[in-house]
């Protein structure tokens, strides 16, 4: 193992024993996309009447959206805890050893990564249980999990972007409505096809997020669709990358070590 | 420059915005296995200057070696060389102690089999043995600032940067810390540079001091030195009889030229060092009452009053804009 894989594996342990020891953290994240489902099927079942509508469970069709919020609890916890470490100088502890930059960061978010996992074997153990039915089989659900692991870690690298640039950790906390705005206007209660007003339409159809939704709720309600798996990879991979480089970036302007 | 030194640095300075020199062209010679004390207040530009040559912070102007290495074009040799801990401690609350130096001692690439034993080491040598498994959100601030030391020497540096080791820690953490310091340059030969706004902390540790305020060196040299260029001692006597002031004023006359001295009292600068003696005798000899007599020796903060024109201990300013 060379020294950058040696270093991002080192800090990548400190970021998930971080997580995991931060209860606080970690069961919100997994119980409000619980509770927001269980409200969403209570409420929303009878859309499953409407013309178009691709399945009779409304559970089968809301299950994705837990792990979209999954992943945006992840952002947000690498972001803070990058924000603290900037904050309380730790940073500067990691820069004065021979620590790449690109590595701290990745190391950062190996938390928001485990994380993910964790919340994609709980929301589809919750889901099965409930009753939800996945289409593509276990082979979907290996598939779920690792669309999954792939947006925490570009959710996870936004949340790295924005502690970068601001140094403080609450302020990516406060960040967080900005974030869970995008989830509203995306397609996560309806198909893009049956949203009646036509600006949220284009919005949804705009919003990224909806093709990260709708990758995982094709596994769970048709099956193998490979148009809206290359979409949700697609946007996924789109998203992971263009954020590292940002974050790459920020880390440049926060870290001016010679 | 010369390679000889541990610590070189020649008219740094570092601005920050249009504007704020926060260090203004410093001027550092300081010797291997020496304890240097960089004394001044707050936002005088001590952790501006510990960060330049820590390699975190790029200079404005000027040069800076450290270990016979440039601080900006030689960094990473640098950091090879130092220790710091810097201002705070900067730990993880959620991690242990022996975590944190595992973390250490991985990321600065100590073979794995000797981890173990290195840790073991820095834990004994740091009094952390028993607190080792314990999270340090749990620690005092004492123990974190030993921590904190520890981690700095994890791969044995030849020079320590410690800013402002002991703010915040009571007298015994304080006393510990200091003779660890002590011993780490005595006994291994480790270079330490110290900032510190503690008086004390200079005078005790230091085996050279320089002042800094508003980014300058305003008087540099071994804290007796400093204390003998500004002047003698000065001896405050404060008659029983509020009425004997003259009196006592004539008298001490004869020892040293009049100062400033407490309300009620009456002082002067001694001409020599043992005329204390000789004021206590011709008082006596005068038969004027005593209530309360003070030799007050030269201070550190009279070295920075002389020279700055105010006091250390009150000359609490804004916080360097460091990391800004």
């Amino acid at each position: 193992m060379n020294d950058f894989a040696a270093h991002v594996v080192h800090l990548g342990r400190r970021s998930v024993l971080r997580t995991l020891r931060q209860p606080i953290s970690v069961f919100p994240s997994l119980l409000f996309p619980l509770i927001l489902l269980a409200v969403n099927v209570a409420g929303l079942d009878r859309a499953t009447l409407l013309p178009g509508f691709p399945t009779d469970s409304y559970l089968d069709f809301a299950l994705a959206f837990t792990f979209m919020q999954g992943t945006l609890f992840a952002a947000i916890n690498a972001g803070t805890d990058l924000g603290r470490d900037i904050e309380t100088g730790f940073l500067n502890r990691l820069a004065l050893t021979p620590v790449r930059g690109m590595a701290m960061v990745a190391g950062q978010l190996a938390g928001a990564v485990a994380l993910g996992l964790i919340q994609a074997a709980v929301f589809l153990s919750v889901g099965v249980i409930a009753g939800a039915r996945i289409e593509a089989g276990v082979a979907g659900a290996l598939v779920v999990v690792a669309l999954s692991v792939l947006m925490a870690l570009g959710f996870g690298a936004i949340g790295a972007v924005m502690a970068l640039r601001t140094g403080s950790g609450e302020t990516v906390q406060g960040l967080f409505p900005v974030l869970f705005a995008l989830l509203f206007l995306s397609s996560m209660n309806l198909p893009r096809n049956i949203i009646d007003i036509d600006w949220f339409r284009q919005a949804a159809t705009y919003n990224p997020v909806s093709y990260l939704i709708e990758a995982i709720r094709s596994l769970v309600i048709e099956g193998w669709n490979g148009q809206a798996l290359a979409l949700g990879f697609g946007m996924a991979t789109g998203i992971a990358v263009l954020a590292l480089a940002v974050a790459a970036l920020s880390l440049r302007t926060r870290l001016v070590r010679t | 420059m010369s390679a000889a030194r541990a610590i070189e640095a020649d008219g740094l300075v570092r601005v920050f915005g249009k504007s704020l020199r926060a260090v203004d062209g410093i001027d550092l010679a300081v010797a291997p296995g020496e304890i240097y004390g960089f004394l001044g207040p707050n936002g005088a530009g001590k952790s501006t200057t510990v960060l330049m040559l820590t390699t975190l912070l790029p200079p404005t102007a000027g040069s800076a070696r450290v270990a016979g290495f440039d601080v900006v074009r030689e960094g990473a040799a640098v950091r090879a060389a130092i220790g710091a801990a810097l201002q705070e401690a900067a730990l993880d609350p959620l991690l242990t102690g022996r975590e944190h130096l595992r973390l250490q001692t991985a990321l600065h690439g100590l073979p794995r089999a000797e981890r173990g034993t290195r840790v073991g080491e820095l834990l004994e040598r740091v009094g952390l043995t028993e607190a080792a498994d314990r999270k340090v959100g749990g620690y005092s601030g004492g123990m974190k600032r030993r921590l904190d030391l520890a981690l700095a020497l994890v791969h044995e540096p030849s020079i320590l940067f410690l800013d402002e080791p002991t703010t915040g820690l009571d007298i015994q953490s304080r006393s510990a810390l200091w003779e660890e310091v002590a011993r780490l340059a005595k006994d291994e030969g480790v270079t330490v540079f110290l900032t510190t706004q503690y008086l004390e902390e200079a005078d005790v540790l230091a085996d050279r001091v320089g002042i800094i305020d508003h980014g300058h060196i305003v008087a540099e040299g071994t804290p007796a030195a400093l204390k003998a260029e500004i002047g003698r001692p000065t001896v405050d006597a404060e008659p029983a009889n509020p009425g004997d002031r003259e009196a006592f004023a004539r008298v001490l006359a004869r020892f040293g030229e009049p100062t400033q001295g407490s309300p009620r009292g009456v002082a002067v600068r001694l001409a020599d060092h043992d005329g204390l003696a000789g004021v206590v005798r011709a008082l006596d000899a005068e038969n004027l009452p005593v209530a309360n007599i003070l030799l007050h020796a030269p201070s550190l903060d009279d070295v920075f009053l002389a020279k700055t024109g105010r006091s250390l201990e009150g000359a609490v300013e804004d916080p360097e804009p460091v990391g800004a």
